[in-house]
C-alpha cells in the first residue's frame, strides 16, 4: 500500500512540476509541451491508482500485455506516417495543398513524416518484436515489468510531444534528431530503462545461450543510445523555453549529425530490423537460420563497419577530404556485411522454398530480404564520390531510402506483426490470409511506382542541374528543373496511395483478428500455433517438497 | 578456425561481456572519424570577413530553421564547374563555424541558398515569401505570408547570445550588452547604425520588409538571407589564392 502511494504520489509531483513549468514557460511551444507532460502524468497518477496492487501475473506465461499495445501502436502510427508522407507528396506535386497555414507547411510536415515513420512506427515496431523475440529465446518473462510499461507508455509521450513540436516549429534542425532538448533528456530516460529491461531479461535466462536476434536487438539499443546522446548535446537559450543551440558549430556539427544520421538508417533501422529478421524467418519458415557462423561475422562487422559511413553524406562538401575518402571506402566494405545478412536470411529458407507460393507471409519475408539486398548495394554504390556528385540533393536519395524504408523495413514488420497477431490474441490463425495477399500486391506495386519514379526523378535532376550547351553556358535555370520534376511527383503520390492502401487493409485484417473473427476462406498455409509449448520454463523452486 | 568460432561461445554465453564488447566496436569509428575534427587545425581555416550573426540576422536563422527551411534548400555549394557557375564560389569550411547549427541541407528541392545574399531585392524576398509563384510562377514552395504580421520578441535576444556565446561563438560583452539595441536598429531606417555597423561590420541596416513602423519576423529573416555567403570577400582572396 505505501508503496502504491509513493508510486501515485510521484506522478502527482511531476504532474505539479510540468504545471509549474506552463506558467513560468519563456514560449508557447514549452507551455503546451508542459501542459501535454502534465497531463500525461495526471493520466498516469489515476491508472496507478485504479489498478491498485496489480494482481500476480500469470508467471506460466509470457508477459504479453505490452507487446499486444505495442502491436496496436505499430498499426496506427504506421498509418499517420504513411498518411503525413502522402500529404507531403501531394504538396511537392501541387504547391496550393500547403493550405496556406503555417502549421501545414512541407518543411514543418517534412519531420513530422519521417520521425513518425522512423521513430513512431519503427520504433513501436522494435520496441513489441524485442520483447516478443527476447522473452521467447530466453524461455522467460520480461525483467521488470512496470519498467517496461513506462517504456512502451515513456516512448508515445514522447513520439507526441516530438510531433506537436514540429507541427509548432520547435527543431533542432538535426535531420532524423529534430525534437528539441527536454523530449531528448525525456527519450534518454526512456531508451535507458528500455536498455536495463532488455538486459535485465537477458539475465535471466534459461537458455544457456543468447540466441542472435538478441545480438542485433542489444546492439541496435546501445549504439541508438551513444548516438543519441552525442549528437544532441545542447545548450538551452532558457530552461523553461523550448530553443536550444547545438554545443557544435559547421564542419563539427556536420559530421556529428550524420555520424548519428546514417547509423540512425545503421542501427535503428538495420540492426534493429536484422534482429526481427533472426527470429521470425525461421520461425515462419519452420527452418534453423542458415548458417552459425556467417551470423556471427555479420553481427561484428556489420555494427564495426556501418559507424564509419557517415561522411558519404558531406561528399565534396567542407568537410576535409580524408574524413569523406574514409567514409567511402568504409560504406563500400559495408556491403559485404549488408549482403551476408541478406543471404543468411534468404537461405534460412533452404528446403523450404515453395513455401513463397503457399505461405503471403514468407513471401513478404523474402520481398523484405531482396528489397534489403537492393538498397545496402545501392547505398554502397552512392557513397562512391563520382556517383555522389550526381546522385547527391537530388530525388535518387528520397528513392534509395524509401526502396530500404518501404521494401525492407515495412515489409519485414507488416510480417512480423501478422506472425505475432494471432499468438498474442490467442487466435487460431489470421482473419484473413488471403488479405496479406492483397496487402503484398499494393505494397509491391506502390514501392515499385516510388522508387522508379524517384530514380529517373533524380538521374534528370542531376544531370540537367550540370547541363551544358554549345555556348558554353548551362542550359537549365534551376526552376525548370524544378517545373520537369512534376510527372515523378505525381506518379510518386500514386505509389504512396498503393503503399497506404496497403497498410489499411491490413490494420483491417488485424482489427478483425483481435476481435476474434475468422474469414471463411479457401486456407493457405501458415504454421500452427501451439499456445501450449509458448511459454516460459519455469523456474524450478528451490526447496523441492520432498515427497513423502 | 572452427575453434575461433567456438570461442565466440563465451561471449554468447555473457550479456556483459556482449554489451561491452559491442559498444566498443561501436565506438571505434567516430573517434577516429570525428575527434580529429577538433584538433586538426586545417579542418577549419580561418577567413577574413566571418563574424558572428547579428541579432537580428540570428533572429531571422532561427526563423529559418524554425521553418525547416533546410528540408528544401542546401547551403553548402560544392567544388562543381556547374555549382560554381549557378550560385557562386564553393563553400568554406569557415563560413558556417559560427553555426549553431549547421545548415548544409541534403537536398535541393529547391536552389542552394549559400550565396543568396544580395542577390535579389528585399522587395523580391518579401513578395516571393509571402506568396511565391506571385514572383516564380513553377515554383513549388510554400508561402511564408504569416511572417510579415508577426512582431520579433526583443527581450530573450540578450539570453540567446549568452547561450551563443556558451557554445563558443565569440560574442563580446558589448555585443551582449547592446543585443537589444542592435535587434531594434538594425530594421529601424531612422536609427543610428554607427556602433551596430562597428560591432559587425559589413551587416546591412535598413528596413527590410517594406513596414518600418513594425520589427518584424520577415525583416529577421530577409536579413539573414540578405547577409548569405557575403561576408567573405572572394574578389580580394582571388590573387592570393592564385599566389598560393
Amino acid at each position: 500500500m505505501a508503496n502504491l502511494m509513493m508510486k501515485t504520489g510521484g506522478w502527482f509531483l511531476l504532474a505539479m512540476l510540468a504545471l509549474f513549468g506552463f506558467a513560468a514557460s519563456a514560449d508557447r511551444g514549452f507551455a503546451v509541451h508542459m501542459l501535454i507532460c502534465g497531463l500525461a502524468a495526471l493520466i498516469a497518477a489515476v491508472v496507478t491508482m485504479r489498478r491498485g496492487e496489480t494482481a500476480k501475473a500469470d508467471a506460466s506465461l509470457y508477459d504479453d500485455e505490452v507487446i499486444r499495445w505495442g502491436v496496436i501502436a505499430t498499426v496506427f502510427w504506421g498509418i499517420v506516417g504513411f498518411l503525413v508522407g502522402l500529404v507531403i507528396a501531394t504538396q511537392l506535386a501541387f504547391p496550393w495543398f500547403s493550405l496556406n497555414s503555417e502549421f501545414t507547411t512541407f518543411g514543418r510536415l517534412r519531420p513530422l513524416h519521417t520521425s513518425a515513420v522512423i521513430f513512431a512506427f519503427g520504433g513501436n515496431a522494435l520496441i513489441a518484436t524485442s520483447y516478443y523475440v527476447v522473452q521467447r529465446t530466453c524461455r522467460v518473462r520480461l525483467a521488470f515489468p512496470g519498467l517496461a510499461r513506462f517504456v512502451f507508455w515513456g516512448y508515445q509521450l514522447f513520439i507526441v510531444l516530438a510531433a506537436t513540436g514540429y507541427v509548432m516549429g520547435i527543431t533542432e534542425s538535426r535531420e532524423y534528431a529534430e525534437p528539441e532538448w527536454y523530449v531528448d533528456l525525456w527519450l534518454t530516460l526512456v531508451w535507458l530503462s528500455y536498455l536495463a529491461v532488455y538486459v535485465g531479461t537477458i539475465v535471466r535466462r534459461h537458455e544457456p545461450h543468447i540466441y542472435v536476434a538478441n545480438w542485433f536487438y542489444l546492439g541496435f539499443i546501445i549504439t541508438v543510445a551513444m548516438l543519441h546522446v552525442v549528437n544532441n548535446i545542447s545548450l538551452p537559450v532558457s530552461w523553461m523555453g523550448s530553443k536550444s543551440y547545438s554545443a557544435f558549430s559547421g564542419v563539427q556539427d556536420a559530421l556529428i549529425q550524420w555520424w548519428y544520421g546514417h547509423n540512425a538508417v545503421g542501427f535503428f533501422l538495420t540492426a534493429g530490423f536484422l534482429g526481427m529478421m533472426y527470429y521470425f524467418v525461421p520461425k515462419q519458415a519452420e527452418r534453423p537460420v542458415y548458417s552459425y557462423r556467417l551470423s556471427i561475422v555479420h553481427f561484428w562487422s556489420l555494427i564495426f563497419l556501418y559507424i564509419w559511413a557517415g561522411p558519404h553524406h558531406l561528399h565534396y562538401t567542407a568537410l576535409p577530404d580524408w574524413a569523406q575518402t574514409l567514409g567511402m571506402v568504409f560504406s563500400l566494405m559495408l556491403w559485404m556485411p549488408s549482403w551476408g545478412g541478406m543471404i543468411n536470411g534468404l537461405m534460412t529458407l533452404n528446403g523450404a522454398w515453395d513455401k513463397i507460393r503457399t505461405d503471403p507471409i514468407i513471401r513478404m519475408m523474402v520481398f523484405a530480404l531482396a528489397f534489403y539486398g537492393m538498397s545496402t548495394f545501392e547505398g554502397p554504390m552512392m557513397a562512391i564520390k563520382a556517383v555522389n556528385s550526381l546522385s547527391h540533393y537530388t530525388n535518387w536519395t528520397i528513392g534509395h531510402v524509401h526502396s530500404g524504408a518501404l521494401g525492407w523495413n515495412g515489409m519485414i514488420t507488416f510480417s512480423a506483426l501478422y506472425y505475432m497477431t494471432p499468438r498474442l490474441w490467442n487466435r487460431s490463425r489470421l482473419y484473413s490470409l488471403r488479405m496479406i495477399n492483397w496487402h503484398f500486391w499494393c505494397a509491391t506495386l506502390g514501392i515499385v511506382l516510388y522508387t522508379a519514379s524517384m530514380w529517373v526523378a533524380g538521374i534528370t535532376q542531376g544531370l540537367m542541374w550540370r547541363e551544358y550547351g554549345d555556348d558554353g553556358y548551362l542550359v537549365y535555370a534551376f526552376v525548370e528543373v524544378v517545373q520537369a520534376m512534376h510527372p515523378y511527383y505525381v506518379m510518386r503520390i500514386g505509389g504512396g496511395l498503393l503503399y497506404f492502401s496497403g497498410a489499411i487493409i491490413m490494420a483491417f485484417n488485424i482489427a478483425m483478428t483481435i476481435a476474434g473473427h475468422l474469414r471463411s476462406e479457401a486456407p493457405m498455409s501458415s504454421p500452427a500455433f501451439d499456445p501450449a509449448r509458448d511459454r516460459p520454463i519455469r523456474p524450478a523452486p528451490i526447496f523441492a517438497p520432498v515427497a513423502a | 578456425m572452427a575453434t575461433q568460432f567456438a570461442r565466440h561461445k563465451t561471449i554468447e554465453r555473457n550479456v556483459t561481456l556482449l554489451a561491452v564488447l559491442a559498444f566498443i566496436v561501436v565506438a571505434i569509428g567516430g573517434i577516429v572519424e570525428i575527434a580529429p575534427l577538433f584538433w586538426i587545425d586545417t579542418t577549419v581555416v580561418k577567413v577574413d570577413g566571418v563574424r558572428p550573426y547579428t541579432p537580428l540576422e540570428q533572429v531571422g536563422r532561427n526563423i529559418y530553421v524554425r521553418e525547416g527551411c533546410y528540408g528544401c534548400h542546401s547551403q553548402m555549394i560544392r567544388p562543381f564547374r556547374d555549382e560554381v557557375e549557378r550560385y557562386g564560389h564553393y563553400s568554406l569550411a569557415a563560413e558556417s563555424m559560427y553555426d549553431h547549427p549547421f545548415q548544409w541541407g541534403s537536398e535541393r528541392t529547391g536552389p542552394d541558398l549559400a550565396r543568396v545574399g544580395n542577390r535579389y531585392s528585399d522587395e523580391w524576398h518579401v513578395q516571393h515569401l509571402k506568396n511565391p509563384r506571385a514572383v516564380v510562377p513553377q515554383s513549388i514552395m510554400p508561402p511564408y505570408a504569416f511572417l510579415a504580421d508577426r512582431d520579433v520578441e526583443i527581450e530573450s535576444i540578450t539570453a540567446h547570445l549568452k547561450a551563443l556565446r556558451g557554445v563558443g561563438v565569440p560574442y563580446s560583452k558589448d555585443e551582449i550588452a547592446n543585443a537589444k539595441a542592435d535587434l531594434v536598429a538594425q530594421a529601424d531606417p531612422e536609427a543610428d547604425t554607427t556602433a551596430l555597423l562597428k560591432r559587425y561590420p559589413k551587416a546591412q541596416a535598413r528596413d527590410f520588409d517594406g513596414d518600418p513602423k513594425r520589427l518584424t519576423e520577415m525583416d529577421a529573416l530577409v536579413a539573414y538571407l540578405q547577409t548569405l555567403g557575403t561576408m567573405v570577400d572572394f574578389n580580394a582572396a582571388g590573387p592570393r589564392e592564385q599566389a598560393e
